[in-house]
């Protein structure tokens, strides 16, 4: 198969979107924490424990979206965990965010042992399946890609449209942006800066551990260990890449998984074989770096990511 | 609520937090091990006699705790200057990586020069490995810490490549596995007969030297202005670009030593599991020794002792060794928070 070919196929646009799914929740979800002014590093555990969340509840005999629902919960609950220590206490976002990530893929890895103690192959859920839009799903091209999809895809990309909407168009995400470019002034205006912040990591991590679910739920039927592989890490450039707004990060996380789709293409073609699978595996995150030392000269750093805020110091 | 500042914090005050801590660390586990089915005490008797309870687990602690020295210190170093390396682990296998590929082949020199050779060629490749993300922040204002996450990755990768083509071992029976070292190359143990190698004195020599570094040297201080704030150190004339690149230096040179110390002192030749995250480890190492380097010493000890003794609890118990892992998280959390209560008080609004 000819390298132009791969990029008129169907199948390979149909693959980039279905790659782009996790790679969208969990990036709109870093993207509300830090537009509140708090990184979240717990993003690649918490994506491990909703991975696990949504396919043990599922495995356990409820219905698909109580899965989600169960894989959002739990990572509301480590946004929560998260939250107390970085914003009323203030505590380094660095340090606790990789404590985080590390408690999450631990009790993960320790909920998974003790629930399937003698498994050697994990065992299979009934996966969401493709649902084929009438009428778009036929259009050439662009109907087998963008509308012949899992409803979790259909949710990822209908979620950058309502959190635009929210950021931009309402009062909450007014307060939301105003905590993370400059919380004094939402003191000011007699809202909680620390309600503000943690609310927004907690939807946050919750949008992570969809993610997260949206690996056993949806590309896959089962979860096993190494599942995430550093998406989480992924993501955090994807938000820089995109500027802190949700198009451009949805752009983003689209065009990586082109690239990451094309790549899977490229290695079993006659030129692929000749090169180590091993540089194929590395181009994404080569990709995210460049990506980062391209944008961040326009980046738009929200002005108080990172700052703790305590009311009362000036 | 908010965080006032105490004036002078009484002794009770300096200890209490950390040790509400630590005792909460060691209920949350007893009640894991319960969730697991097993006798908490049994399951906490068990971590301390496999960690430190006879000649050879008190070994096998020092042992594991040798990278985790190498690693906290590269840590402590680079996270008092505010720059967070999280690449340690990509850092340390740099230094694996030279390790073998000049301590296999027969070098033309003498014996007595190979170690030291070496030594100093894996620290550079460690800070070399380090100095990229480095210059891409001073140079481009890149995070470090996303860029040191996924180089990572990407190093691994590359580690694996190398393994299964240029220094896959011809004898190796297909295993992705470089050759073994040559026996000039190896670090001799300390006392013979005891399996502990002479990492884990080339360790906390270290220790030692970034304790003067850091505390007797215009770098230290300089590092440290540059950590507290940095606009005020470069109001006061240091030049903080050149002083994180040489922060970064420091940094990746003490993790690559870590690769170095087990593969020479240890393991003998290179694999892809050569390292269980010990560059993540290091994390929790420096945090516990809150950024002081003689203290990363002790936090190693006790970290491999939880890592050691977890292993032999959990073929003992049947639980799960990811036990081990959901300690140390805990602790480290925890950790943070007591030592901030330590000097702020809470007060109600």
């Amino acid at each position: 198969m000819d390298i132009i070919d791969i990029l008129l196929t169907a199948s390979f646009w149909a693959a980039a979107i279905r790659i782009a799914s996790p790679l969208i929740f969990a990036t709109l979800g870093e993207l509300i924490c830090e537009r509140a002014g708090v990184l979240n590093l717990g993003i690649e555990g918490i994506m491990v424990a909703g991975a696990f969340a949504g396919w043990m509840a599922v495995y356990s005999g409820t219905g698909l979206w109580t899965g989600v629902c169960v894989a959002m919960l739990v990572g509301m609950l480590f946004g929560l965990l998260h939250s107390t220590l970085t914003v009323p206490f203030g505590l380094s976002q660095h340090v606790v965010g990789l404590g985080i990530t590390l408690l999450a893929t631990s009790s993960t890895y320790y909920a998974y042992r003790l629930a399937l103690p003698e498994v050697t192959s994990p065992p299979k859920i009934a996966a969401f399946q493709p649902y084929e839009i009438p009428i778009l799903s036929d259009i050439h091209l662009l109907g087998p890609a963008l509308f012949s999809q899992t409803p979790l895809t259909y949710l990822a990309f209908i979620l950058v449209g309502v959190v635009s909407v929210v950021l931009y168009r309402t009062p909450l995400g007014l307060a939301v942006r105003a905590a993370g470019e400059s919380p004094a002034a939402v003191a000011a205006q007699g809202l909680s800066v620390t309600a503000i912040r943690m609310g927004a990591v907690m939807v946050g991590s919750g949008l992570m551990a969809v993610g997260g679910a949206f690996l056993t739920m949806s590309a896959f039927d089962s979860f096993f260990f190494e599942m995430v592989n550093g998406r989480g890490w992924i993501c955090i450039a994807l938000v820089v890449f995109g500027s802190w707004r949700p198009g451009k990060a949805l752009l983003g996380a689209v065009l990586f998984a082109a690239f990451d789709a094309f790549q899977i293409r490229v290695q079993q073609t006659s030129l692929g074989t000749h090169i180590p699978y091993q540089i194929f595996l590395m181009m994404p995150y080569i990709l995210s770096i460049l990506a980062l030392v391209l944008m961040s000269r326009r980046a738009q750093v929200p002005a108080a990511l990172m700052v703790p805020f305590n009311k009362g110091e000036r | 609520m908010r965080l006032e500042p105490i004036k002078n914090p009484t002794l009770a005050r300096k200890v209490t937090p950390p040790l509400i801590a630590l005792s909460t660390t060691i209920v949350i586990a007893s009640l894991l091990a319960m969730v697991a089915g097993a006798n908490p005490f049994t399951v906490i008797g068990l971590i301390l006699k496999g960690s430190f309870g006879s000649t050879f687990a008190i070994l096998e602690t020092l042992n594991r705790a040798t990278p985790l020295i190498f690693t906290g210190l590269a840590v402590a170093v680079a996270f008092r200057a505010k720059f967070w390396n999280i690449g340690a682990e990509a850092q340390l296998y740099a230094g694996a990586l030279v390790t073998v590929l000049l301590g296999t082949g027969a070098l033309p020199w003498p014996s007595f020069a190979i170690l030291p050779v070496i030594v100093i060629a894996a620290v550079l490749a460690g800070a070399v490995v380090l100095l990229v993300p480095a210059l891409m922040k001073t140079r481009f204002g890149v995070d470090e810490v996303v860029t040191t996450l996924l180089f990572n990755f990407i190093f691994l990768l590359f580690i694996s490549m190398l393994l299964e083509g240029a220094l896959k071992d011809p004898v190796g029976m297909g295993w992705p596995k470089s050759a073994r070292l040559i026996p000039e190359a190896r670090l001799p143990r300390i006392v013979d007969g005891l399996r502990l190698h002479w990492g884990f004195g080339l360790a906390t020599f270290s220790a030692i030297c970034i304790w003067v570094i850091q505390t007797r040297s215009t770098l230290g201080y300089e590092m440290r202005a540059v950590g507290l704030n940095k606009d005020a150190a470069a109001f006061a004339g240091i030049p903080v670009n050149l002083v994180i690149v040489k922060t970064a230096l420091l940094s990746g040179g003490l993790a690559a030593l870590a690769g170095f110390s087990e593969v020479a002192g240890l393991k003998g030749s290179l694999t892809l599991d050569l390292s269980p995250g010990f560059g993540y480890t290091g994390i929790i190492v420096a945090m516990l020794a809150l950024l002081n380097p003689l203290g990363v010493i002790v936090a190693a000890l006790f970290v491999a002792g939880i890592f050691v003794g977890a292993d032999s609890m959990s073929r003992a118990a049947d639980v799960p060794t990811y036990l081990a892992d959901i300690m140390l998280a805990t602790a480290l959390l925890l950790m943070v928070l007591a030592i901030m209560l330590t000097r702020f008080r809470v007060v109600r609004d």
